[in-house]
């Protein structure tokens, strides 16, 4: 492992020199260290690049990490990961993607993971998001998540983007079973010219299954961002999609939350709202001491904490 | 000591809202700004906050002349504000407020203590979003509390008492009573409220843009109560002389 993934391991997750748990990670295309344990199975995927990460039934309490790092430009990284997830597991699942660009030449991460939930299992998921480095080449990441809840299985996605990432698509699907349960939590942050682009699409076919969207954005510079949701409730659920925008400098958000019912007791909300920073909140923090740029950058923070 | 030298303040339209205010207030006393709706109370307050500039006139604060400080070099100096109407912050919780206001990390017993005396029963509040889930009251007292963490030298409190239950009002009027025996600094309360009046040292009265009348609680509260002075009409038995 080179020093600019460890580097990016320690901006993404909890690494410090080891990770404690389950791993694999992923450094320029290649494996640059992997564990398993004994609830926990890690291997290769026998038809294209990638991993199969398998929980055993009933596991609790543990962390698997699986990060991707491209430590430099010309790299154009494509993988499959799919997670198998066990009735009754409760685990901690830690990804997350940094991209380093040092040439003209564009880096590139596309992770395409997708997590298989039996009855009655339920997963944390973490990602972060980032790109460093001064390369002329863009740095880009485009993560595709498909998520299959079953019975009584939920899932909760915290990701996050905070800076650096020239353009992203992020696309996130998922299908909920009876009384199934997703809650996204997304943070974006685009600067200077980075686009990031969100699509979720939540098929809720469960009776009783539940979705919970929100996304919190900040476009700073002249950055642009796109928000596309579709809650799609098929059965008797409750749905309910949001996203928040700060407008900072000449940055653009455009947001389009839609809702689909075929159901007549599918209760499904969607809400949106894109403004600057209220003068009121710059002055109630001007009135603590704060400057001007230091409220600014405060709200900012809270607002994508 | 913060002293107002001939302030006054027009809107950009020239409507003059505070008209040459001349004020002295002594450190470590509860001072009670009060008079009808409309007369330039909250104006006044900004004013010295520095939330508002005032047209003409000087400001001295502790000595130094603050007219040309803005609202945050005045927070720094020394100058605590809490709104009569809170904003609401989606991603700051209650107790990453509290800290910026006392200008570091609170432990949570003593972020805990702000909250009790506003009557905010602070396990259940500190790691709460100031957002659109508190309610009016709710907002109030923590934006009350906020300006209690700052323990500044002149703390000024916009109407208190307006959007906040029965039982959390008496505990703030205690809480005022406490700060002005500790005498520790200023307050300067906007307020209404006869039980806030109560526990003046001093009254000021302003209607239509002027200081109608100042001085000891002793000398002011009896007229006032008895309409003397009008406080509450600016057409009152005083205009009409």
């Amino acid at each position: 492992m080179n020093d600019i993934t460890k580097e990016l391991l320690s901006m993404i997750s909890d690494f410090d020199e080891k990770f404690d748990g389950a791993f694999n990670i992923r450094e320029d295309s290649s494996c640059a260290g992997r564990k398993s344990t004994e609830n926990i199975k890690i291997e290769n995927k026998k038809d294209e690049p990638g991993i199969e990460i398998h929980i055993k039934p009933g596991t609790k309490g543990e962390k698997v990490y699986i990060p991707a790092c491209v430590t430099h430009s010309d790299v154009d990284d494509l993988v499959y990961n799919d997670f198998y997830v066990g009735e009754d597991a409760d685990i901690t699942i830690v990804a997350g993607c940094g991209v380093h660009s040092d040439g003209e030449e564009d880096a590139r991460h596309n992770g395409i993971h997708r997590f298989f939930l039996e009855k009655n299992s339920h997963v944390l998921y973490e990602e972060k998001h980032i790109g460093v480095g001064n390369g002329t080449g863009a740095k880009r990441i485009d993560p595709v998540t498909d998520i299959y809840l079953a019975d009584d299985a939920s899932m909760e996605m915290d990701t996050v983007q905070l800076s650096g990432v020239d353009t992203s698509i992020r696309k996130t699907s998922a299908t909920l079973g009876a009384r199934a349960k997703l809650i996204v939590r997304e943070r974006i942050m685009t600067d200077g010219n980075e686009t990031a682009k969100t699509e979720f699409e939540v098929l809720m076919n469960g009776e009783d299954c539940a979705a919970d969207l929100m996304s919190r954005s900040v476009a700073r510079g002249n950055s642009y961002q796109e928000f596309l949701s579709t809650l799609n409730g098929k059965n008797r659920c409750t749905g309910h999609s949001e996203c928040d925008a700060i407008l900072v400098d000449n940055g653009t958000v455009n947001a389009a939350p839609a809702l689909e019912a075929s159901h007549l007791d599918a209760a499904l909300i969607h809400e949106a709202a894109i403004g600057k920073i209220a003068g009121e909140q710059i002055l109630k923090l001007r009135t603590l001491g704060l400057t001007e740029e230091e409220a600014q950058e405060r709200i900012i923070q809270g607002f994508l904490k | 000591m913060l002293e107002l030298k001939n302030i006054a303040w027009s809107l950009p339209g020239g409507e003059e809202i505070i008209k040459n205010i001349d004020l002295k207030l002594d450190d470590g006393k509860l001072i009670v700004v009060t008079g009808p709706n409309g007369g330039g109370k909250t104006s006044l307050a900004k004013l010295i906050a520095g939330i508002e500039t005032i047209t003409s006139g000087q400001i001295i604060f502790d000595g130094k002349d603050i007219t040309k400080l803005d609202v945050t070099e005045r927070a720094k100096s020394g100058i605590a504000f809490a709104f009569q109407q809170p904003v609401r912050f989606k991603g700051l919780c209650v107790h990453d407020v509290l800290n910026l206001a006392a200008g570091e990390e609170l432990a949570e017993l003593a972020a805990c203590d702000l909250l009790g005396k506003v009557g905010l029963c602070a396990n259940e509040y500190l790691n709460r979003e100031l957002n659109s889930s508190l309610s009016g009251g709710e907002i109030k007292r923590i934006e009350i509390a906020t300006v209690l963490a700052r323990k500044a030298p002149l703390s000024i409190f916009d109407e208190p008492e307006a959007g906040i239950d029965l039982w959390s009002f008496s505990r703030l009027v205690e809480t005022f009573e406490n700060l002005r025996k500790q005498g520790t600094g200023t307050l300067l309360v906007i307020s209404h409220q006869e039980r806030i009046l109560n526990i003046a040292d001093e009254i000021v009265v302003i209607a239509n843009g002027r200081v109608r009348t100042a001085g000891p609680r002793e000398e002011i509260l009896p007229s006032l109560l008895q309409g003397e002075v009008a406080p509450f009409c600016p057409y009152g038995k005083e205009e009409r002389k």
